[in-house]
């Protein structure tokens, strides 16, 4: 117990010491949920700025009220300058350029080169035009459509990025602890002086394996508090704790993975390029950084094996969804039987020295 | 008094190269015992084999009446190896070093103060293991080997790469280690250190272990000449050939325009005509080493 505690002691001591690792496993992951939850804050539909050329009785006969209405999903200019209108219209600043012929007919004029915006300002141009003619003839709709979303109202990307981004954290943390620390140990010969010394080989796992467990909480820790700042506003469900658990069977599952590495590779080098080889694909395919909804099947399918989308997914599940046991308690089990699988691997590779 | 090491016909081979060839090897307990041999010559698996690291192919060892293979943990705290300076974990101070190493072994804190006073880093407990001077690591690598108070420490190199005053130093330390009645055994690349430190040499080559004796007596054995030099100019070489042929001494007289060398076997006569001749001036008489003694056993220069 002794040997355990202080082999803990020593290597929380060292890790505290290290900025790079320190970084790199708590500030580094938080900086990507800042920078990611700035940048998809409210993005659900595009603000549209629609150019007006010339008059448009449409527009211009609109009531206060009516105008509105308009001014929320729409920024309407007044450019008169047909040829100036066109060119922001091309080159982007603008979404739609519209304008009244002789006849009467609206002409809208807009850039395929974002989809979404396009779909969108001929879906609102088109709107106030049915909705106009609809007024004209003074009889009221046959038809109505209401459409609403399937997700909470308050579904917002921090609700999926935080868990993506904390799975992530944790599997690189995790694989790159248990990696370095086992080429550090074997090539600086304090395996060989543990070997040496009357501790039993448990003590000496377990200190390290600890520490990174603690790690994981305090990742857990620092990126909900963040996440649930009214600024980011992430909303935890009921049973969110649930979350901890995963975490920690998370973590031990990177481990055996970054044991594996560790016990492969003979060089801090090696071990560092192998567990980001492992690592940083896994992320972007597990949909750590955006979802994968959009995603071809064959990718999908490669997600399913991943630890780390699992992790996520069960995450994401417990966290925001209201999800309880049922969601975490597959994912936990077979996170820890990929940890004993791996675990036994690296067993079977481990050197005591690289002799 | 039972030997502190016991081994006999140790084998080991890597792949095609046999490392350690049938060693037979009696340390006594108390005695600081030295290995000498070229890079490659298998002291360095020898000891791993002493100290429990590897499993002979062959032969038996015991190291204080008990068997090193497999990791026996009823020896292991009566024996203290200490490993190459770096063997730190990182970003520690030299004291938490020391009080982590001490509590693998159940030793207290106070104990492991005591030691790193004792090696003369009371000092330095608080700087970073990585920002200690070469001779304060292997200080502090000595003290973690020596923290849970071992009857019998392995030393492999202590003193390479360290300047001359460091060296001394720690000779010293290891002095008093073994005069408390430790046995010692030490690898080293240095033939000056064995001859001053140890009690016994074993000189190994090809995994074998070539002669074991007192360095004194492994020179004296070698009945080597004795080797005169004096400032040339006093006397030529010429002339000091006949002057010995004449008095019928038998030597080899050689001038480089800077010395005079004259090696011969009875330094008696030479002397005394040295100093008929009044050439004695800058006079220094070398008797053989044992480098000498190393060159004649594995017949090739010393690869240190």
């Amino acid at each position: 117990m002794t040997a355990f505690r202080s082999l803990a002691r020593a290597q929380l001591l060292g890790w505290s010491r290290d900025r790079a690792a320190v970084f790199f496993t708590v500030l580094f992951p938080l900086l990507f949920l800042l920078l990611f939850g700035s940048l998809f804050k409210g993005a659900s539909a595009p603000h549209i700025t629609l150019l007006q050329n010339g008059p448009v009785v449409l527009f211009d006969s609109m009531t206060p009220d009516q105008r509105a209405q308009l001014n929320e999903e729409v920024t309407l200019v007044r450019d008169d300058d047909q040829a100036d209108a066109l060119e922001k219209v091309r080159n982007g600043d603008d979404d739609g350029l519209v304008s009244q012929g002789p006849d009467g007919r609206l002409v809208l004029r807009y850039s395929v080169a974002d989809a979404t915006r396009a779909a969108t300002v001929q879906g609102v141009v088109n709107g106030i035009v049915q909705q106009a003619n609809q007024d004209a003839s003074h009889a009221p709709p046959t038809y109505v459509l209401q459409a609403s979303q399937v997700e909470d109202l308050s579904t917002k990307p921090i609700q999926y990025l935080t868990p993506g981004l904390l799975g992530w954290a944790i599997a690189t943390s995790g694989t790159f602890t248990a990696a370095l620390t086992l080429v550090v140990w074997r090539k600086k010969f304090i395996l060989r002086r543990l070997r040496l010394a009357p501790v039993r080989l448990p003590a000496v796992v377990a200190a390290p394996v600890a520490v990174t467990l603690l790690v994981a909480l305090l990742q857990t820790a620092v990126f909900l508090g963040v996440a649930t700042l009214p600024y980011y506003g992430l909303k935890l469900t009921g049973q969110w704790w649930i979350a901890l658990p995963l975490v920690l069977s998370g973590s031990l599952a990177f481990m055996s993975i970054g044991l594996l590495v560790g016990s492969w590779a003979k060089t801090e080098q090696t071990a560092t390029a192998a567990a980001q080889l492992i690592v940083l694909p896994m992320a972007f395919l597990s949909g750590s950084f955006f979802p994968l909804d959009s995603a071809p099947g064959w990718l999908k399918t490669i997600s399913t094996v991943l630890p780390l989308h699992h992790l996520s997914t069960a995450m994401q599940n417990v966290l925001t969804r209201g999800g309880g046991w049922g969601d975490a308690l597959p994912t936990i089990g077979g996170l820890l039987l990929f940890t004993a699988v791996l675990t036994l691997l690296a067993v079977r590779l481990f050197r005591w020295d690289d002799a | 008094m039972t030997a502190a090491i016991a081994a006999e016909g140790l084998r080991k081979r890597y792949g095609d190269v046999q490392a350690v060839d049938g060693v037979d090897l009696e340390v006594k307990s108390g005695e600081f015992f030295g290995v000498l041999g070229p890079n490659g010559a298998g002291k360095t698996t020898t000891l791993e084999i002493l100290e429990g690291l590897r499993k002979p192919d062959e032969g038996s060892a015991r190291v204080l009446g008990l068997s090193p293979w497999p990791r026996n943990s009823a020896l292991l705290p009566r024996i203290g190896v200490q490993l190459q300076a770096s063997a730190f974990f990182e970003r520690l101070t030299a004291r938490e070093q020391i009080v982590t190493f001490g509590s693998l072994y159940g030793v207290g804190a106070a104990r492991a103060d005591a030691m790193l006073a004792r090696v003369g880093l009371a000092d330095s407990a608080g700087t970073a293991a990585e920002k200690l001077s070469g001779g304060q690591g292997q200080r502090l690598a000595i003290a973690c080997a020596l923290v849970h108070d071992p009857e019998l420490l392995f030393l492999d190199e202590p003193t390479t790469g360290l300047d001359p005053q460091a060296r001394r130093n720690l000779w010293d330390l290891l002095r008093e280690i073994n005069a408390e009645g430790r046995t010692v055994v030490l690898t080293t690349h240095y033939l000056d250190e064995a001859e001053i430190l140890c009690d016994r040499v074993a000189v190994m080559d090809h995994g074998r272990i070539l002669k074991t004796d007192p360095p004194a007596t492994l020179v004296r054995e070698l009945d080597a000449p004795t080797r005169l030099t004096v400032e040339s100019g006093r006397l030529t070489a010429d002339r000091a050939r006949e002057l010995l042929a004449g008095s019928g001494t038998r030597a080899d007289v050689a001038d480089d325009g800077v010395t005079l060398t004259i090696a011969t076997r009875t330094p008696a006569p030479v002397l005394a005509l040295l100093a008929e001749q009044d050439a004695l001036r800058g006079l220094e008489v070398r008797g053989a080493t044992l480098e000498d003694v190393f060159l004649q056993l594995t017949g090739r220069e010393y690869r240190a």
